[in-house]
């Protein structure tokens, strides 16, 4: 039904609550327990916290590239809070809130963006595949993941994070029709945060909306207000059922922007207009789902300040932990690649060995 | 016991695994209701269902990419590129994703998953279906690569790569698929991933070949008399076997590498390098190459003189004898 009324063909995008915190439509707001909405609440105040916080620590030199999530948390929550435990994950890179969502640590964050693997390895029972770095090639893994659940008939579904950019990529093609081939239990989710790097999505991608590109793979897809938790929560719940009911794969596009630069190593003010970064300023996830939340009676100033004060230490005492953590083994450079190492592996492992010990080198 | 070619004998291992294991599945372009545009799986699928062994959209990213999530979550997917030239399209899931995953993951994700691919010339084909890609696979950290060159090793080695806990390439010499026929065993059994295979031992000149080359040097050796060759059908090319080669040069102080793989930056040139370092005072003739051309394999017009013939290996054999050091 939500799929048959919000069109994207024609023009219709799901938005529950608007840019002030106002609910648009009181029939559409999904049930929500309670604790599924404070704990979506509270990642969301850790997540932007740590994502300023990493962005500013990359400025002092404390930080190496990073890739900011600064306005695109709504679209990230709203859409795995719908996931079920046992569900998976699988990642692009511009994921902080989704990932802490579904169990990935703070510490193992900052771990892997200070470039260190084990900030990859999640905790046994986190499904959650590593940072996707090169763009689209993920749609596939999740459809695989979604193959083998549906095979060993375990219920799981696949929950797999794209950019607009990133649907550009023949690889997004490959994934999406494999999905819907096999009517996998997979939901795609577009991050659209209208560039792709420097390049604004128009200049690139004709279609009206990347939903639509849903239709051609005979999947319903519809446009979400990307920055509105409640509505990303809908369209994914009623997503999460058809995976269920074994009718495939769905594709949401989240319209949302992001505020900061596509990693630290871009300065987005050579390619966006002020205007336009202020216009979205105003459509803050964060702002809205505060409103939202006080509004229920199930958040107040006062808890708002107090989680604000603690994330903030948890962010700058987690920073320091990692920031000191060192340099990885270097035995782990070699153990790694293989189950076992091959001969000529632990050949040059032993070589270097070798040297640092005849130089005395570290 | 039973004789089989070398297409019945990797059918074999997939069907005994198949049946062994419930969470190997096989699946590729014409793989399902076809068994395979050579038949390799053929009636695999009429087995054990359209689930666990199907045909899937013309999708090489799309075919290794759903195999890597697949064997996260438990399954051991065996994936056949329909020629090893079409598997480019595949070769970023291969490189930028199998072949890394569990060290991404410092050891969380493992992927026991394979990837078969018919390769070589010497069949008369349009263009894109006779190139040897060795490299482009044995290069890459996290991948192995084997070559069976019998029916036996086939299905050993077939067998060995679905039990395999890393991803394991096989590339398949399609010449010789149904050239001819060995006496292998019925029950399932593995050769070793990393081992290579003496052929025949020898004193006088070592002679590393595999896939349909190792016949061609058989043949070879019997139009050369009075040279005892050791010939070593290397069988995976990596993680090479760099202790038998290295061994039998010590042995023989003569080598000869033969593949069909273009020579630059080929799997030869790895191989004599490591000659080079661990047995290079053994030495008694500089070590030699005899490979495809660096040209792109000629359409069947040219082919003839892009394939190795033994007359060729026989000549190179008997000019490295002459050598004096």
């Amino acid at each position: 039904m939500l799929f048959e009324e919000f069109d994207p063909l024609k023009g219709e995008m799901l938005q529950i609550l608007d840019k002030d915190g106002k609910i648009v439509d009181d029939k559409l707001i999904p049930k929500i327990k309670k604790d599924t909405l404070l704990k979506m609440y509270k990642t969301m105040v850790l997540g932007r916290i740590a994502d300023d916080k990493a962005v500013q620590f990359q400025r002092q030199g404390r930080m190496l590239t990073y890739a900011p999530n600064h306005g695109q948390e709504a679209a990230q929550l709203g859409s795995i809070a719908a996931m079920e435990d046992k569900d998976w994950l699988v990642l692009a890179f511009r994921e902080l809130n989704a990932m802490l969502y579904k169990g990935v640590t703070l510490k193992q964050s900052f771990l892997y963006w200070l470039g260190n693997e084990w900030g990859a390895h999640y905790d046994e029972g986190v499904n959650v595949l590593p940072v996707n770095v090169p763009i689209g090639s993920q749609i596939s893994h999740a459809a695989g993941l979604a193959y083998a659940s549906k095979l060993k008939e375990t219920g799981e579904a696949a929950i797999v994070y794209i950019g607009d950019g990133g649907t550009s990529h023949g690889e997004f093609h490959e994934g999406m029709n494999f999905a819907s081939a096999y009517k996998l239990p997979v939901i795609i989710v577009i991050q659209n945060n209208q560039y792709a790097i420097s390049t604004p999505r128009e200049k690139t991608i004709n279609s009206k909306t990347l939903a639509q590109k849903a239709v051609s793979y005979g999947i319903p897809g519809i446009q979400v207000d990307g920055n509105d938790p409640l509505a990303m929560y809908l369209a994914t719940e009623k997503a999460r059922e058809r995976a269920a009911q074994g009718e495939g794969p769905t594709l949401i596009e989240a319209v949302t922007y992001r505020m900061g630069a596509h990693t630290t190593s871009d300065n987005p003010k050579l390619y966006r207009e002020d205007s336009e970064v202020e216009e979205w300023e105003e459509k803050d996830p964060l702002k809205r789902f505060k409103k939202y939340m006080i509004g229920k009676k199930y958040w107040s100033e006062k808890k708002d300040e107090e989680l604000h004060k603690s994330s903030k230490k948890e962010v700058l005492d987690t920073f320091k932990e990692v920031e000191n953590s060192g340099l990885v083994d270097l035995e782990d450079i070699f153990k790694y690649t293989y189950e076992t190492m091959t001969p000529e592996l632990k050949k040059q492992m032993k070589e270097y060995k070798e040297y640092l010990d005849e130089e005395g080198a570290e | 016991m039973a004789v089989k070619t070398i297409l019945q004998a990797i059918n074999d291992a997939l069907d005994q695994a198949m049946e062994k294991d419930e969470s190997v599945v096989v699946y590729g372009e014409d793989v399902g209701f076809e068994g395979g545009v050579f038949r390799a799986t053929a009636g695999l699928q009429k087995k054990y269902g359209e689930k666990r062994v199907f045909d899937t959209p013309i999708a090489e990213a799309g075919i290794v990419g759903s195999a890597i999530g697949m064997a996260i979550n438990g399954l051991k997917p065996v994936v056949e590129m329909q020629f090893s030239g079409f598997s480019l399209p595949g070769y970023n899931q291969i490189v930028a994703h199998a072949a890394r995953f569990r060290n991404r993951s410092r050891g969380k994700y493992n992927l026991p998953m394979v990837v078969r691919m018919p390769y070589g010339g010497g069949v008369r084909a349009l263009e894109h279906h006779s190139e040897s890609l060795e490299t482009l696979y044995a290069h890459i950290p996290g991948l192995k690569l084997v070559i069976p060159s019998t029916p036996y090793d086939a299905k050993g080695l077939t067998m060995a790569a679905i039990n395999h806990p890393d991803p394991v390439i096989i590339m398949e010499p399609k010449r010789i698929y149904r050239a001819f026929k060995q006496d292998i065993p019925d029950e399932a059994y593995e050769v070793e991933i990393g081992k290579a295979r003496m052929v025949k031992e020898g004193k006088d000149i070592t002679i590393i070949a595999w896939g349909a080359l190792v016949r061609e040097v058989e043949k070879a050796m019997k139009k050369v008399e009075g040279v005892d060759a050791e010939i070593i059908d290397l069988r995976t090319i990596a993680p090479m076997d760099t202790e038998t080669i290295i061994e039998s040069v010590k042995k023989t102080g003569r080598v000869l590498v033969v593949h069909e793989a273009v020579k630059s930056f080929g799997p030869a040139a790895e191989i004599v390098s490591r000659i080079n370092e661990e047995a290079f005072f053994y030495l008694e003739a500089a070590p030699k190459r005899l490979t495809g051309f660096d040209v792109t394999v000629p359409l069947p017009k040219g082919e003839e003189h892009f394939i190795i013939k033994p007359e060729r290996i026989a000549y190179e054999v008997k000019k490295l004898m002459a050598q004096k050091a």
